[in-house]
């Protein structure tokens, strides 16, 4: 199956994800921030990234950017995990070109639904 | 050939355990060892080890039976003397003595407690229904024992460990 | 797929006790001026993912209540509010009630919500602008505007399960499809949607890709799913960026579908593509409705179609096609995910877990991967081993015990924390009591980093508590009396922790008043813990502070006399084989000193012989050893026998007497006597012999057999025998040697 970076500073989100993603066959490698993230994606290609906004050191917004930069993510789906349900923080991370979110609270087979429209 | 009458007298087992509720009760090995004659079983579950009689760390007022405690394999473990757990006579340690290591859930704790016998005699399969009362209700020692079997000639004396290992003086 | 979510919950408790830390000495730190921007930062971050923990894990209270301090931090962080003191008492308040919560919550517990209640009342009458924000920009609806949305956010959230729609919140109506009669294409849909698709040319840079959409679709409409590709804005080969996306669509979907459905396959584009979702009219189903498009589109160019549908994947190719792994994601979204939570309340307590740092664990890792090599080598060696190559065995035996050195001591640094987790409860404890005494004191912390081993830490926070309340409530002077001593108005506490000698030291220093010895001793004698006559050191006199019985009653305040005495705080850090000593002076402060080892489940040893029997002695507890003499030794007034070390008199208790072990020493004289002090009491201890000093491990005796009074534990020594620890205190109490017997004593003499 897809090989997945999940970002999140918090570790109960980061272990919830993960585990559901391992559950569904997924291959998951973890991240705390942004530039721990930035440094694994360059190291594995992943094929999906779940990335979490608000991070210490390298936020979620920072780490798309820096990511789209990269040739091998040019392309790749990048989604925010955000708390935000207003519409401006979403497109922020749009035009920085993130490919969607997923809105906290979410259980794990919302996520597992919504990933499904990312991954090919 | 012979495989295929082999493959049917196991279904005959199989088939004759269905039919007759006997052969499930339930059977419990017991380990048995000798102590002044007499022969006493122990739960085979819950024995974790054999080992020879080697001097164990007296522990500061504690009641004679313990004997003290020894270092298994990092752990410590206490000693007792079964001999004198029961008010049996006290016999020197020698070649033949042995202690066993019983494992005993007690509570939600295990403890882990080494009982020194005369001797190991043997491992029995007892089916629960054959296993009698004592029918030594005020005895002191009667709290210690399961019950009573018959194996071949002998009588052997179950012993119920959660009890023994309580420690209560 | 069902996953119980109850198996994060420790984590996620954890980590939120950890982010309330955070918010509480951030904003104890914070200056209503000058806030610094990254502690603002870190405060909110922490305050944010409390929140969305507190949501996906189904503790919609603790969500509910942290919206609205998030929302506050929020427009703090972003320049729309200054902090005030209102605020921040708000916000420390607030991270009390959170923890609160979360405690309940993790015991099982359904949380008092009254707090938070009327804290969140608070929250919003603040947000609502009864406190002007600062930046002249935000006027007053701004803020009151934010505060009806939020307070709708934070309705939405109270309600139970996270549903579906959550994740597929953003509608098309954002999109600037000219669709007016969207709510009533609801009824239209019941044949199928007719969707005009044409993306910016970066789409694919999102890494949104229209393939996926399509099969999504398709996906949803069962296959009853048409698509054909507009070419009309494809450039020429030359003029063409392979990364861009020249194509738009036309697709329809034969079938009843939900708008909304729809409408979230298109969620994340629709502010980068032209979107047109019409109902699907039952006429155009009839015949092909794809062929009807103008021909022009379709047709034109045809020799540059070829490149362009390369280079996005040919998304016109999609076949219809069944689609099956809908159903099963469909049918398990709708689980509650509050029953989850409800059920496993009791199972998430209990296990205590400490958070291992990967550096730590490496380290750990390389020293078992030495350790296999010298075991593979030692075990080649053993195979063909003779005399010539003894030199070799030895090596390798040396090496070994290297390795299992520093095998044991990087298992022992696993759990090692650093001191802060402790100290970092102060900056809040004395910023509340000296307000409640109006004193001014500046708390000063230095050494946070200090390592120790995770139990001594949870054990030496209350004597520490005690500690600093007991300086800002009796060390620390009122401003005015302490500016008519001519010292600065505010106090000075400080508090500092380092290393030393396999020790960790923890200092507590305060420039106050200092201990009145005069009273400290009147005290001592009124209550009987010294003769009349006594002529006691300043050391001495210092020390009874820490005698039970020695509360000083009029000293005792709300703050510091709950109960607790010195002699607690002294017993604890004994406990912890620890020690405990204070050094005072008039007016200009008082200086408590602990020493600790670093982890209890390794203890400096001394080794002492009673009979054929080896115990061992903390070696923290002995005061001196000295060979007895005659002279030294009284018996008096048919107690026990005492020695009188120089101009103290120390009860001597015969360890073989004790333990009842047969002892070939018959005399006292000629043996040697250990001169050991717990609870702030000396007391000889008689032994036969002393052997070696060394670090034993520490191994429970309680675990298979019980407690036994005098015996703290047991260790294993070099030759594989178990020799038993002596605890001083216990065994002093068992042999009924006191200070008090020792008075009477003194007194019948």
């Amino acid at each position: 199956m897809a090989k997945i970076l999940a970002v999140d500073d918090s570790a109960s989100m980061r272990q919830m994800v993960s585990f559901t993603l391992k559950g569904a066959g997924h291959d998951v490698v973890e991240a705390s921030d942004g530039t721990e993230a930035l440094e694994i994606a360059k190291k594995h290609e992943v094929d999906l990234v779940l990335s979490d906004v608000n991070m210490p050191k390298m936020n979620g917004i920072e780490l798309v950017k820096n990511l789209r930069q990269l040739p091998t993510y040019k392309f790749t789906p990048i989604l925010m995990l955000t708390t935000e349900s207003a519409g401006d923080k979403k497109m922020e991370g749009k035009s920085a070109g993130a490919t969607g979110w997923i809105v906290k609270p979410f259980n794990p087979d919302q996520l597992l639904s919504t990933i499904k429209k990312v991954l090919g | 050939m012979s495989a295929v009458e082999e493959e049917q007298i196991d279904d005959q087992d199989i088939d004759s355990s269905d039919i007759n509720p006997q052969e499930q009760v339930d059977t419990e090995q017991y380990l048995t060892f000798i102590m002044a004659d007499e022969e006493y079983g122990v739960d085979i579950l819950a024995v974790q080890e054999i080992r020879g009689w080697e001097s164990a760390t007296p522990v500061p007022n504690s009641p004679a039976h313990i004997k003290g405690v020894i270092n298994l394999r990092g752990t410590i473990v206490p000693i007792m003397d079964l001999r004198q757990r029961f008010g049996l006579p006290a016999i020197e340690y020698g070649d033949e003595t042995v202690v066993v290591v019983l494992k005993v859930k007690l509570g939600r704790a295990q403890r882990v407690m080494g009982i020194i016998v005369d001797a190991i005699s043997d491992v029995y399969d007892v089916p629960a229904e054959q296993v009698k009362s004592t029918g030594l209700g005020d005895n002191v020692n009667a709290r210690f024992i399961r019950g009573l079997v018959s194996v071949n000639k002998g009588m052997v004396i179950l012993l119920e460990l959660e009890k023994l290992l309580t420690l209560e003086d | 797929m069902s996953i119980d979510l109850s198996q994060f919950h420790q984590v996620f408790f954890e980590e939120s006790y950890e982010g309330l830390d955070t918010m509480e000495s951030g904003l104890l730190a914070m200056d209503i001026g000058q806030p610094d921007s990254e502690v603002i930062n870190d405060i909110f971050r922490a305050a944010h993912s409390i929140k969305g923990g507190s949501g996906t894990f189904g503790f919609s209270q603790v969500a509910d209540f942290t919206h609205v301090v998030e929302t506050l931090l929020d427009e703090v962080r972003s320049g729309d509010r200054a902090i005030t003191q209102t605020s921040l008492d708000l916000l420390l308040s607030s991270v009390d009630c959170i923890r609160g919560l979360l405690e309940q919550l993790q015991a099982g517990d359904d949380p008092d919500l009254s707090q938070a209640k009327s804290l969140k009342a608070e929250f919003e009458a603040v947000l609502a602008g009864q406190e002007p924000s600062g930046a002249t920009q935000s006027t007053e609806s701004d803020s009151a505007s934010s505060t009806s949305e939020s307070v709708e956010t934070a309705g939405d959230q109270s309600a139970p399960p996270p549903s579906q729609d959550n994740v597929g919140e953003g509608n098309g109506n954002e999109g600037n499809g000219n669709e007016g009669d969207g709510n009533e294409g609801d009824g239209g849909g019941s044949h199928g949607w007719k969707i005009y698709f044409c993306p910016e040319a970066e789409l694919l840079q999102s890494g949104n890709e229209p393939t996926r959409m399509f099969r999504q679709l398709s996906e949803l409409c069962d296959g009853q799913f048409f698509v054909k590709a507009v070419t009309n804005k494809l450039p020429t080969v030359s003029a063409m960026n392979p990364e861009y996306c020249y194509l738009a669509w036309h697709i329809e979907l034969r079938s009843a579908v939900d708008r909304a459905d729809v409408d979230e396959v298109f969620e994340w584009v629709v502010d980068s593509a032209e979107i047109i979702i019409e109902p699907l009219a039952l006429a155009s189903t009839s015949t092909d409705p794809i062929a009807s498009q103008p021909a022009s589109e379709t047709a034109s160019e045809p020799s540059s179609t070829q490149p362009s549908v390369q280079a996005n994947t040919p998304a016109a190719a999609i076949e219809p096609s069944k689609a099956s792994a809908n159903e099963t994601s469909e049918e398990s979204a709708k689980e509650p995910s509050k029953e989850t939570a409800k059920a496993n309340k009791s199972t998430a307590q209990e296990s205590s877990s400490i958070r291992v740092s990967i550096d730590k664990v490496d380290s750990l890792i390389n020293m078992v991967g030495e350790l296999v090599i010298t075991q593979s080598m030692l075990g080649q060696l053993g195979r063909d081993f003779d005399i010539s190559r003894v030199q070799r065995l030895q090596e390798g035996l040396a090496q070994l015990e290297h390795n299992t050195r520093e095998l044991q001591e990087s298992v022992m640094k696993i759990r090692m924390m650093p001191i802060s987790f402790v100290f970092s409860r102060f900056p809040r404890l004395v910023r509340d009591v000296s307000r409640t005494l109006s004193k001014k004191i500046e708390l000063v912390m230095a050494g946070e980093n200090t390592e120790l081993d995770k139990t001594v830490m949870e054990k030496i926070g209350d004597p520490l508590v005690h500690l600093i309340r007991n300086s800002i409530d009796h060390g620390i002077e009122k401003p005015d009396v302490r500016a008519s001593k001519g010292k600065p108005e505010t106090g000075k506490v400080h508090l500092n922790a380092y290393h030393q000698s396999g020790n960790i030291v923890i200092e507590i220093k305060d420039d106050g008043a200092g201990l009145n010895t005069e009273k400290i001793l009147q005290k001592a004698k009124q209550k009987g813990l010294v003769p009349e006559d006594a002529q006691l050191s300043k050391e001495q006199i210092f020390d009874l502070i820490f005698h039970a019985g020695f509360s000083t009653a009029d000293q005792v305040s709300d703050l510091s006399g709950r109960g607790v005495g010195m002699d607690v705080v002294r017993s604890n850090i004994a406990a912890l084989n620890g020690s405990i000593e204070v050094t005072s002076e008039t007016d200009k402060g008082t200086r408590f000193v602990i020493r600790l080892p670093l982890t209890l489940a390794i203890l400096d040893g001394q080794l002492v012989r009673v009979g054929e029997q080896i115990f061992i002695f903390p070696l923290v507890s002995i005061v001196e050893s000295i060979q007895s003499d005659d002279q030294a030794i009284n018996n008096v007034g048919g107690y026990s026998d005492v020695l009188k070390l120089r101009d103290e008199y120390v009860p001597i208790l015969q360890l073989s007497k004790a333990f009842n072990i047969p002892t070939t020493q018959k005399n006292l004289q000629d043996q040697i006597i250990c001169v050991v002090e717990a609870d702030g009491e000396k007391s000889g201890v008689v032994v036969d012999e002393l052997l070696g000093q060394q670090q034993v491990v520490i191994k429970s005796l309680e675990e298979n057999y019980r407690k036994v009074e005098g015996i703290s534990g047991a260790t294993i020594l070099g030759d594989g025998t178990v020799a038993l620890i002596i605890d001083i205190s216990g065994l002093a109490k068992m042999s009924g040697v006191s200070l008090k017997h020792l008075d009477s004593a003194h007194k019948a003499a």
